[in-house]
């Protein structure tokens, strides 16, 4: 591995004096750079790896779960999803909640389910999003004003507003794909609630009605 | 013409610098990485395509797929500072100035106050074996021990920040300097068990929350939306 340069060094004289040996070390490093780089991507992966990533989710002050009157919501605008047991059991209608004729579509959150249909039901306003996007990506307006921009523009008062009703088995993952998806689809209006029970005792029936 | 000579043998690369460049990077990465502390109870958290990392100030409640809780909070001095209040709002907590050094430094603690002492004191064995039994801190509303770390957790942060010499307005401006709350619960958790968490945070008047995801990306066809 390692060895020194023994050329024109040494004896040989015609005094036969010792002396030092001249010339450089070499020292074979690839082992060292073998093992450097070894270490090199290990801290590398480790340091990026353990970094956990949050959403950032804002819950309203009011604690009274009863008092929905306060916020008046246009029927028209409100965008009801239910969050039952399984991870199937995700339901949702639109408009006022009617024991007798409202109808409660299964949808899922792939990207044909749940995200095309907000996507739809946003399209005004996910195209104004698309627009000032690009807008911000060609540098023609900058950081702040994109940041002001985005939040007038989802904070539309004809946007819809969704909310999310859980029951008490509601799987945590579930209510967390659900606020993923209203980020992705840009709706910003959204409200988390415990479902009432005339819609827990409907959601059941249309859970056994499609042999969930 | 001569003909060109061609060197025999291996050719000597001198990786002298190369070598001195693979050690910069490997003592820096060492010195910068910060790994994990071991975590008295796993949770799988769901996932998300939020790219934000998690803030560095941040007190934690995680909550497992049982509904046990455990607090966590970062910041050695800021820990240091709670656990005092914590013993003057529970006077049967006696815990000498060893005990608070030992807190300070752990990582999510999952005990009632009744344990917390011994659990402080415990050798890495017993502490484990503490953690695989505990019933998580209890958050009845007859005894909301949670809500008491909440409140300690807030005010020994906020001290410490006194003691640094960070203003409440440096604070408004720079959100790195805020405490943030997260909560990280496992994907299978049922919801009423988080919500019990949120709400306390609630009535702390604290709605703001992190939740901790890990990132999944999909394809951005979608609408940009703010990072």
């Amino acid at each position: 591995m390692a060895n020194v340069n023994t050329e024109g060094s040494g004896g040989g004289g015609k005094h036969g004096k010792k002396r030092a040996k001249k010339g450089s070390v070499y020292l074979d490093m690839t082992p060292m750079v073998d093992l450097a780089f070894l270490l090199i991507t290990f801290f590398m992966l480790a340091t990026t790896l353990s970094k956990p990533k949050t959403t950032e989710l804002i819950y309203p002050k009011e604690l009274d779960k009863d008092d929905t009157t306060k916020t008046k919501l246009a029927d028209e605008l409100a965008f009801i999803l239910l969050l039952g047991e399984e991870d199937e059991h995700v339901f949702y209608y639109t408009g006022k909640f009617k024991p007798d004729t409202t109808v409660m579509i299964q949808t899922n959150f792939s990207k044909d389910g749940l995200r095309k249909i907000l996507f739809d039901k946003n399209k005004r306003i996910n195209d104004q999003v698309v627009k000032l996007r690009e807008l911000f990506d060609s540098k023609q307006v900058d950081e702040e004003v994109y940041k002001e921009e985005y939040s007038r523009i989802v904070g539309d008062s004809l946007a819809p507003f969704v909310i999310i009703k859980t029951i008490e088995k509601s799987k945590w993952k579930n209510v967390i794909n659900a606020m993923d998806e209203l980020n992705i689809t840009n709706v910003k209006k959204r409200a988390i609630q415990d479902m009432a029970e005339s819609e827990d005792i409907a959601l059941r029936q249309r859970i056994a009605e499609l042999g969930l | 013409m001569p003909k060109v000579k061609l060197p025999k043998g291996a050719p000597a690369l001198d990786m002298t610098p190369m070598v001195d460049l693979g050690f910069l990077l490997v003592t820096f990465f060492m010195l910068t990485a910060k790994f994990r502390a071991p975590e008295p109870v796993m949770v799988d958290t769901p996932s998300s395509t939020s790219n934000e990392p998690l803030p560095e100030k941040v007190m934690m409640v995680t909550v497992d797929t049982d509904g046990r809780v455990f607090w966590d909070m970062s910041g050695k001095d800021a820990r240091a500072q709670m656990i005092k209040d914590m013993m003057v709002t529970h006077t049967e907590l006696q815990l000498g100035e060893k005990d608070i050094e030992r807190f300070s430094v752990m990582g999510p603690i999952g005990q009632p106050i009744t344990k917390l002492a011994e659990y402080i004191r415990a050798d890495e064995r017993l502490r484990t074996q503490m953690d695989a039994t505990t019933e998580g801190i209890p958050t009845d509303s007859l005894n909301n021990e949670l809500a008491d770390w909440i409140t300690a957790g807030y005010g020994g942060f906020a001290r410490d920040q006194d003691a640094k010499g960070v203003t409440i307005e440096m604070m408004t401006e720079d959100r790195d300097l805020r405490l943030s709350y997260g909560i990280k619960a496992d994907g299978d958790t049922d919801y009423e068990k988080v919500e019990k968490v949120i709400d306390i945070f609630r009535k702390k008047e604290i709605y703001i929350f992190n939740m901790v995801t890990d990132f999944e990306a999909f394809d951005s066809d979608a609408a940009g939306s703010v990072e």
